[in-house]
């Protein structure tokens, strides 16, 4: 028999029970909750007469909407403060922690999950939110659900689920200076497609990824959904268990040292196989820009713009034909040339205190290129706001002409007043470059930290990995 | 949640792949605490010239006259034909919301994103996977063919198409099932609340911390 892979364990540890036709019962352990995705979850408890099962499991945020600007003053959208009001009212009905608008610990719920330690290797862990595939990055079972799926957590604690197909993704080779965790994930969903993880959970692993922070692990498994995955993962290792340790809801004592014994055991068995596996070498990557309105239409910093006409498949061409549309780009533009209008840097995919780094150090001692009208940093929490802080950076940041605001999600999806107007083009380290997400008509290229930051000073798409150190 | 057993319904063609919950369902309409009312704002940046926001007059806004749903021919449908990894992107359920509220009881595309398929199921709407040459062959019979229809026979796994022959399709039974039942799904876990009690003990047991309160 054949071992087991990292999902097979998490699978079986969380297994409740199981229908002949595979159908099962899989008891979640951690619940984030933000004002979007709950409202609807939370009446549906209540007209069905039911209480939740197990408020503890639970940490709520509001994120989406929230002004990420002096909040002193309130939320000034009546509808984005109703829906805020909504978690902070649901929550105390229920005596769910949450972290409230004004907290320190207020942020992006996949930065603070990680941050708090309220995410441990081992868990299943569940949100109203795509992007929970995030919490892979610790070993644990972590994807996103819709809102009855929501409802379903809070009334049984677990989900009715099929167990999914399992693709191994080995990035092996070290990394040239000034490529990251993020060009690694986009160049993956180049090369496999959106839908390329479809109906799977990926383990990513290779010696690119062991070599990878905490926080780089998080940008890889964060954007597993953008490949299809139902979730992204990573097997523990000590930078897993260096992380975790000392957070405030990690285990101490005697249940740390008991934790980490069962951690130890979160990885792929060497004789596991897996359906599918796929590997990149990471060594040869460079710096990756996307140019169409998926995030699977993605090249290098040292491409052009690629020509529909070369595309065999039909729909895939009428898809480019309409990206490059919507984009305003000419087939054969060299990536450099493109000039964002906006430069965005914060998501819960890239705002994390290495990300803020990255960005710092490329724009030390320069400033703001003047055709770009806005250049926004959103710290992905308020903790990593302080620790910025703490090291200067948002000294650095200012004095080059970017913003410095306050955590939320802020313009990865535009909920609040944070937004591209029709026609503007920003670089930005969020997730998605869809039509429209960033603000109507609004122009999105993907890019890590550090190449949002060479775009700001330089004006256009750059390679960061060939600027002077 | 309505059953679902046949459906019988206009077929409305919407020719991109990758068709994102961004683009069906625009965020600000995800500020609204209700489960209704999206119907009129279904794939709004598309279907309307101008920039919608919630609580505003829709009868009154300029419709986009080279959107495939403003077409009078598929103003009555309620069977959305799309291409591959439909629904990909956000978890909102909103979107589902906002398809059923505007009229569609079926989606039919050569694959779907997996929330997106999942969320369907828990709101009475069918997914209907087809391989991409059946697919094909209905885009081309439906833009053919004004009025369009098919048949969907749930329980029988079969869609009856005008000039086709009848096509079957695979589901999961336990989906089925409660599709066929319009059972709500909390219920039927809650009947086995007590093995989740009992796996709950001996996962305390086994793991303490995982139990300690945020
Ligand atoms: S930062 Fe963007 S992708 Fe992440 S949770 Fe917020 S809206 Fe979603």
């Amino acid at each position: 028999m054949s071992g087991k892979t990292l999902y097979d364990k998490l699978w079986d540890s969380h297994l409740v029970r199981q229908d002949d036709d595979g159908t099962a019962l899989i008891y979640i352990d951690r619940h984030l909750v933000h004002e979007v995705t709950s409202p609807q979850a939370f009446e549906g408890l209540r007209l069905a007469g039911r209480q939740p099962w197990r408020t503890g499991s639970i940490l709520a945020v509001p994120d989406h909407n929230v002004p990420t600007t002096d909040r002193r003053a309130g939320i000034a959208d009546p509808v984005s403060r109703v829906q805020v009001e909504t978690l902070d009212r649901n929550c105390a009905e229920y005596g769910i922690t949450e972290f409230s608008m004004l907290d320190p610990r207020q942020g992006i719920v996949h930065v603070i999950g990680p941050e708090q330690g309220a995410t441990l290797p081992g868990m299943t862990v569940v949100c109203g939110d795509s992007h929970t595939s995030t919490h892979g990055a610790f070993g644990a079972l972590a994807f996103g659900i819709g809102t009855s799926d929501v409802e379903h957590v809070l009334a049984t604690q677990c989900l009715i689920l099929k167990k999914t197909g399992s693709l191994l993704i080995r990035v092996d080779g070290a990394l040239a200076p000034g490529v990251s965790a993020k060009d690694i994930v986009l160049a993956i969903i180049g090369r496999i497609g959106t839908a390329g993880g479809t109906g799977s959970s990926i383990e990513f692993a290779g010696t690119a990824m062991r070599s990878l922070s905490m926080e780089g692990r998080m940008t890889v498994c964060n954007m597993a959904i953008e490949a299809g995955a139902r979730a992204g993962m990573v097997a523990v290792d000590d930078t897993t268990i260096e992380y975790v340790a000392g957070r405030p809801y990690a285990p101490k004592g005697a249940q740390w040292e008991q934790a980490v014994s069962g951690w130890r055991d979160l990885h792929s068995d060497d004789d596991a196989s897996f359906d599918r596996s796929v590997s990149l070498d990471a060594s040869s990557l460079v710096p990756q820009v996307t140019w169409g309105t998926s995030p699977e239409m993605v090249t290098g910093i040292d491409g052009v713009v690629p020509d529909p006409d070369n595309e065999p498949d039909s729909v895939r061409r009428e898809g480019m034909r309409k990206a490059l549309a919507y984009m305003d780009l000419q087939p054969g533009t060299p990536i450099t040339s493109i000039r964002p209008d906006h430069v965005f840097i914060g998501s819960c995919t890239n705002a994390r205190i290495e990300d803020l780094r990255a960005a710092a150090s490329v724009i030390r001692g320069r400033t703001v290129h003047p055709g770009i009208k806005q250049a926004l940093v959103v710290p992905g929490s308020g903790l990593v706001k302080q620790q910025a802080e703490a090291e200067g950076l948002h000294t650095l940041f200012l004095e080059a002409g970017f913003e410095w605001r306050e955590p939320g999600c802020s313009m990865c999806l535009a909920m609040n007043a944070d937004r591209l107007q029709a026609g503007e083009r920003c670089a930005s380290t969020s997730n998605r470059n869809f039509e429209g997400r960033q603000g109507q008509g609004g122009r999105t290229h993907l890019v890590s930290p550090a190449m949002a930051a060479i775009a700001a000073v330089t004006g256009h798409f750059a390679d960061v990995s060939k600027e002077p150190a | 949640m309505d059953k679902f057993d046949t459906f019988t319904g206009i077929v409305a063609p919407l020719d991109r792949p990758n068709v994102d919950t961004d683009a069906i369902i625009p965020k600000q309409f995800l500020k609204s605490i209700q489960r209704s009312g999206f119907g009129p704002n279904l794939f709004d940046e598309w279907r309307y010239l101008d920039h919608g926001e919630p609580g505003k007059d829709n009868s009154a806004r300029p419709l986009n006259p080279d959107f495939v749903l403003n077409q009078a021919r598929y103003r009555d449908a309620s069977i959305l034909l799309g291409r591959e990894n439909f629904g990909c992107g956000s978890s909102r359920e909103h979107a589902v919301w906002a398809l059923l509220d505007d009229g569609f009881r079926v989606v039919i595309a050569p694959s779907f994103a997996d929330i997106f398929f999942n969320n369907c199921f828990k709101n009475g709407v069918l997914p209907v996977v087809l391989p991409a040459a059946t697919v094909e062959a209905l885009f081309a019979a439906t833009t053919a063919t004004p009025g369009y229809a098919l048949r969907v026979d749930l329980q029988a796994q079969r869609i009856e198409a005008p000039g086709l022959d009848a096509i079957g399709f695979e589901i999961d039974p336990f989906r089925k099932d409660c599709l066929l039942r319009g059972l709500d799904d909390i219920g039927l876990t809650l009947q086995h609340a007590d093995a989740i009690r009992a796996f709950e003990d001996r996962h305390r047991q086994a793991a303490p911390w995982l139990f300690n309160k945020p």
